[in-house]
């Protein structure tokens, strides 16, 4: 879409006006600074979904849409999580960042700040291995997604 | 080489440059340099109206009558939330608007500054595009790009806002001859493959059905609606909104459909099997359950230009993403160039169901009541006018009786709010196409209980001398309000009641014009005669009308097609 003020907020807007819901949407400047790109996460039926875009595709501020599950395409997130870690737990937490190739970026002697990007399941996956109790803040940017192949979104 | 003009001035000469030549508005602080330059300069004539409101429902009455873009001017805070209500009204039935509003000084912008409202953001959802102007070099291009989304593609209100000191700021003014929009190219040609299938589709057809809206109005696409609906011999309903796009007054034209729409209308869309729908979008009024009918084995071709009026609430078989205009010229020349007609046996046995249909004569009331019946009024004025006035409506039972019994041959004469059903849309929207067509007859059909809403327009009438008829059926009940109150709510009439009624004569003599009271039946014909006798006067005709009577037939919320209530 343009990357211009005001284009997020009719998107967003138009999502609750119309009763649809947004599960994750991350937006940033493409490699031209007049566009944006935004990755939306929403939930429906076939007929739901396709409203949504047909709705969508009306503003006038936004330049193409693609379903990316019309093909096969990958999707990642990024997250940033503050874990309690202390004692024995500290070797075993970092074990575990290690498995699901996550780094530690910040450290003190009772937490870790975790990085870690993957699908939203495989996060949710770290966050049961190393234990809710143990989560002491957390924060996700909502997938990124792009076609596989030489499947391009071009304007 | 030109010269530095004010954002002000820039504003005015777009205006001319797009050949606006009546705009609507009201003054106030955000907007005096631009009212300053529309003082000095004579090509752009300026209505001064009395409540926002009514200054966009005059710009779209404006373009509604004349199929062009209607422009209303209003100051920032609440000269923008006034003007809310017609914008949406507007909004809702796709009318070609440009809007410009007065903002705070940039500076103040978020400041909670004295009149001051997020304008972008209030609008955001009723408008087709809106646009905060923050530099003057960007107002030309803005404006131009403004005029071009409100009258391309599905059509609709845009609004611009200008702050205070951009208005007042200086650049070189150079008015772009086109626009180019990478994110906006709405289509125009339907695909030639969906045209081909609708053809074959409609020459199988047994008990074929055309269904017509308002999209057939705004792509003025009438002629070819009538040429395509007389070249098959196929029955033909229009929507509230497409009242004109078939002659009414017709054979072929079976009336209007819906949930007051006529029996034999509702019974061919239900056991149809073949159904043309043009420039409609089955909405909840004219098909008031789409499960009921859905359970129809039948095949439904589609023309629209906005790709998501389709299979929205009724999957359809052959969508056709287009201009009406363009789609039904093209399916008219498919259809000549072969040689194939439709079954002409299914069709004849078809038209005789339908005529029985007919025969149930659903619009029948009382012609020998001793009260005035609305109907009675209605049928009058069509007579009296000989079918060529432009009748403006507000909403409640006066505008379904005003659908039913006035029988449009014309389009862009039936001006009504459809989508949002504005109480107040009627009397300032026929200022507007009073003021687009000087010379045509305008008659406002309203209620006491609607005219109430924008009364206060009695004073712009008297001010620019336009001589409207207004048709006033006087029940002294919110009346559509009292029949759901008879029909669904055990007859307790909560807050319907119209008590404390001004002396409507008295009140138009008030304003310098005409009043009259017709109480009985046989005084109708006459005072309408009477009124339409002062060319030049607007009159003010409060007729009092049985308290009693019902709009029929009514399809039930939620009710099929064929499940209606009938006298």
């Amino acid at each position: 879409m343009e990357n211009e003020a005001g284009a997020l907020s009719r998107v967003a807007g138009l999502f609750s006006a119309r009763g649809y819901n947004i599960e994750s949407l991350s937006v940033a400047p493409t490699e031209d600074p007049t566009l944006s790109r935004m990755t939306l996460v929403t939930v429906g039926s076939d007929e739901v979904v396709e409203q949504v875009t047909k709705q969508l595709n009306k503003l006038i501020e936004v330049v193409k849409i693609i379903d990316l599950n019309d093909g096969s395409h990958i999707e990642r997130e990024l997250m940033l999580v503050k874990v309690r870690a202390v004692g024995a737990d500290r070797e075993e937490i970092k074990r575990l960042v290690e498995i699901f190739r996550g780094c530690i970026i910040d450290v003190t002697d009772k937490s870790y700040t975790i990085e870690l990007t993957g699908t939203s399941s495989k996060l949710d996956a770290f966050l049961e291995a190393v234990g809710r109790s143990a989560v002491l803040e957390t924060v996700r940017t909502g997938a990124s997604g792009i076609g596989r192949g030489e499947w391009i979104l071009k304007v | 080489m030109s010269v530095e003009l004010t954002g002000a001035e820039i504003t005015i000469r777009c205006l001319q440059e797009e050949g606006v030549q009546c705009i609507f508005g009201y003054p106030g602080g955000a907007v005096l340099f631009i009212y300053d330059e529309l003082f000095k300069q004579d090509k752009v004539r300026h209505i001064l109206v009395r409540h926002e409101q009514a200054a966009v429902h005059a710009a779209d009455g404006y373009a509604r009558s004349s199929d062009k873009v209607g422009v209303a001017l209003v100051t920032s805070g609440p000269g923008v939330t006034n003007a809310v209500t017609g914008i949406a009204t507007a909004y809702m039935d796709s009318i070609p608007m440009v809007v410009i509003s007065g903002q705070v000084p940039t500076s103040a912008i978020g400041l909670d500054a004295f009149q001051e409202v997020d304008t972008v953001g209030i609008t955001r959802p009723c408008v087709k595009h809106n646009f905060l102007v923050k530099d003057v070099t960007e107002l030309a291009q803005t404006i131009k790009k403004a005029f071009y989304i409100a009258s391309t593609g599905r059509p609709g209100p845009v609004l611009v806002d200008i702050p205070k000191d951009v208005s007042q700021q200086k650049t070189k003014f150079v008015y772009p001859d086109k626009v180019t929009m990478r994110s906006y190219n709405p289509v125009v040609k339907g695909h030639s493959r969906q045209i081909k299938k609708a053809a074959e589709l409609i020459l199988s057809a047994k008990r074929p059905m055309i269904y017509a809206g308002g999209g057939v109005i705004l792509s003025n696409a009438a002629p070819q609606l009538t040429e395509l609906t007389q070249l098959l011999n196929f029955p033909c309903t229009n929507t509230l909104m497409g009242l004109g796009g078939y002659p009414a007054t017709d054979k072929q034209s079976l009336g209007m459909l819906g949930m007051h729409g006529t029996y034999e209308a509702n019974m061919a869309m239900q056991y149809c099997d073949v159904l043309v729908a043009v420039g409609a979008r089955f909405d909840d009024r004219v098909i008031g359950n789409p499960k009921h009918f859905s359970n129809e084995n039948r095949k439904i071709i589609h023309i629209d230009i906005d790709p998501s009026s389709i299979s929205k609430r009724v999957k359809v078989d052959v969508p056709i993403v287009g201009d009406v205009l363009d789609v039904l010229k093209e399916l008219i020349k498919l259809l000549k160039a072969g040689k194939e007609k439709p079954d002409q046996t299914a069709l004849k046995e078809w038209w005789k169901q339908i005529e029985l249909w007919r025969e149930r004569d659903c619009l029948k009331f009382d012609r020998d009541s001793k009260i005035i019946k609305p109907q009675m009024v209605i049928e009058k004025l069509f007579n009296i006018t000989k079918g060529d006035a432009f009748i403006t409506s507000d909403v409640g039972q006066h505008q379904m009786w005003a659908a039913q019994f006035y029988k449009f041959d014309k389009p862009r004469r039936w001006i009504n709010s459809g989508g949002l059903g504005t109480m107040g849309f009627g009397m300032p929207a026929a200022m507007g196409v009073q003021l687009a067509n000087p010379k045509g007859k305008v008659a406002c059909v309203t209620g006491e209980a609607s005219i109430q809403m924008c009364i206060q327009e009695l004073s712009t009438c008297k001010q620019y001398k336009l001589p409207l008829k207004i048709i006033n059926l006087n029940n002294r009940y919110m009346g559509m309000v009292r029949q759901w109150q008879e029909f669904f709510h055990g007859n307790r009439y909560a807050e319907s009641y119209m008590n404390a009624l001004p002396d409507f004569v008295k009140l138009a003599e008030s304003y310098g014009h005409a009043g009259m009271k017709i109480e009985r039946p046989e005084d109708v014909e006459g005072a309408l005669k009477e009124a339409f006798k002062l060319k030049d006067q607007l009159v003010f005709m409060d007729f009092i009308t049985d308290q009693t009577e019902n709009v029929f037939p009514m399809v039930p919320g939620g009710k099929g097609l064929s499940e209606m209530i009938l006298v």
